[in-house]
């Protein structure tokens, strides 16, 4: 068995107002050392849930949680997990550079603090009060709290939530970077374009459950097709319906949107055939796409 | 990964911030002077012997030490309000090492608040051996460790909204009954105030007359409390592991 990161039909219940929540209904998912992965799904799929269990945050009412062989807690201890996790500030009174430090002196085997600022971008407040930064620093400097250790396996809970567009892309070229040192990366997301753009695979949760655990390409190939969008009024959906490689033509008012098996031959024939065809956009089934036909049916698993 | 450093950057944090070591510091500096300093003179307060100066300089002491050693404790509650404390438990620090800094943080305060209240009260004539001062000292220092547990229950169970108000009323309430502000020397008050770790805190001050300060029944009430408020305070910690 590899090493990696396993979770074994990992189940929680919690009781709320109402009776029971089931935040995680049984999930199976296996990580392999080294690899990056996107947790993805809405807000109360129960991404959290799952990685306070695999951090030991929380104990699973059934099933278990393994990193690299060992429980959570003995990996913990170990110094071999880095952790930014969904809320949380900075403890206060210390500048970013003493609260490395501070993080650091926990570790064996720590990186060096100059370099986790570098890393992470935050040189520049290296010497400012924890409490007076902006959110975004923030949440750069909870990365850097992550990664101070060196860890094996980083898990990153929704990091980008609070980064402005710079403070996101110079997060995930430092995450690409620790990716390319053979670190394994777990994240939750509900971005789906960062997924997309990230990780090698995406695990797809909804309603507790794991609803598709694939490379991201697969996933986009489970719904298939592109979408044309034109603005054509006065037609008939049937004769949209009827040309070649459209399989479902839809009306949002002027517009129009078809569904294609194959878009090329669907845009040729929809040139040829309907010339007052205008404001024509072909695109690729995005993740976002996939996301919604795969989380809309609470019940039925599609993997 | 001996939680030195760690411990280190935990007292940076506390001197740093001016309004709580101040506050912590100052006020029973001035409580010290409003109540001992109209009764200097007095040799025999409350029956008890000991002179006002040195038995409100003590009972000062109790008070401005548990306040101090409480509030680091409760300071918990804040760090985890703020996610801290989750934090914290995906690093290998250990619980030892957490409860380890978070008391030597008590007592650092703890310790300034002794100094300062020894000087005032050498301001106002309490004057002692030598050997009396460290017997005292060693004392108190012995007596906050049940409230040092204490504080770091309340952090664990209490809100950082909840946690105000709990340690002023806790505080005051333990500080009233210890006899920080008059001496309780008789009665149902004095059967309580016999059974709780503050009224021994207060009576170090009798080891300025020679006589034993605590006695059996002393050091087995500080002993039970240290015992039964170590073991909620690890109880705390253990359980304390959710989204706040």
């Amino acid at each position: 068995m590899d090493a990696g990161i396993r979770l074994t039909g990992l189940t929680k219940t919690f009781r709320g107002p109402h009776g029971p929540v089931h935040a995680v209904r049984g999930i199976d998912v296996a990580i392999a050392r080294g690899e990056t992965v996107a947790l993805l799904g809405p807000n109360g799929a129960g991404k959290s849930t799952t990685i306070d269990m695999l951090l030991g945050l929380l104990a699973p009412d059934e099933g278990s949680a393994t990193v690299f062989g060992a429980t959570p807690h003995e990996s913990i201890a170990a110094g071999a997990v880095g952790a930014m996790l969904q809320t949380g500030s900075l403890l206060r009174d210390l500048s970013v550079r003493e609260l490395l430090a501070m993080m650091a002196s926990l570790y064996d085997d720590p990186l060096d603090v100059d370099r986790v600022l570098e890393l992470t971008g935050i040189a520049e407040v290296a010497e400012q009060r924890t409490q007076k930064l902006s959110g975004g620093q923030t949440q750069r400097v909870r990365f850097a709290v992550a990664l101070v250790s060196d860890p094996e396996l980083l898990v990153l809970d929704e990091p980008t939530v609070a980064m402005d567009v710079e403070g996101r892309h110079a997060f995930w070229s430092s995450m690409r970077e620790l990716a390319s040192r053979g670190k394994t990366i777990l994240f939750a997301t509900h971005y789906l374009e960062e997924a997309d753009a990230n990780a090698d695979r995406a695990v797809l949760m909804a309603h507790g459950r794991v609803v598709a655990d694939g490379p991201t390409t697969e996933i986009k190939g489970m719904v298939g097709g592109r979408t044309i969008r034109a603005t054509l009024p006065a037609v008939a959906l049937a004769d949209l319906e009827a040309l070649p490689g459209v399989t479902a033509a839809e009306r949002h008012g002027e517009a129009v949107v078809l569904a294609c098996s194959d878009s090329d031959a669907a845009i040729r024939a929809l040139l040829v055939r309907q010339p007052a065809a205008r404001d024509i956009e072909i695109s690729g089934a995005g993740l976002e796409q996939a996301f919604l036909q795969l989380t809309s049916a609470p019940d039925e698993v599609a993997a | 990964m001996s939680g030195v450093a760690y411990t280190r950057f935990e007292l940076l944090r506390t001197v740093r911030n001016r309004r709580f070591f101040i506050l912590s510091l100052g006020f029973p500096v001035v409580l010290y002077f409003l109540i001992a300093a109209p009764n200097r003179n007095e040799q025999d307060i409350g029956g008890t012997g000991i002179s006002a100066p040195l038995y409100f300089m003590v009972g000062l002491i109790a008070f401005g030490t548990m306040s101090a050693i409480l509030s680091c404790g409760a300071r918990i509650a804040t760090e985890r309000q703020a996610g801290w404390n989750r934090q914290l438990r995906i690093t290998p620090l250990s619980p030892r090492a957490y409860f380890r800094a978070k008391v030597l943080t008590g007592y650092l305060m703890a310790g300034l608040t002794i100094v300062v209240l020894y000087l005032c009260g050498a301001s106002l004539g309490v004057s002692l051996p030598a050997g009396r001062w460290l017997e005292m000292t060693g004392l108190i220092l012995v007596g906050l460790v049940p409230f040092a547990a204490l504080g770091i229950a309340a952090g664990h169970v209490l809100t950082a909204d909840s946690v105000g108000p709990a340690m002023g009323g806790g505080v005051g309430l333990l500080a009233f009954l210890g006899g920080t502000w008059f001496p309780i020397t008789s009665g149902v008050l004095h059967d309580i105030a016999q059974a709780l770790p503050s009224y021994w805190l207060v009576q170090a001050s009798h080891v300025a007359l020679g006589g034993k300060a605590w006695g059996v029944t002393g050091w087995l009430v500080m002993g039970a409390w240290t015992v039964v408020l170590a073991a909620l305070a690890l109880l705390a910690y253990q359980r304390d592991t959710k989204r706040v």
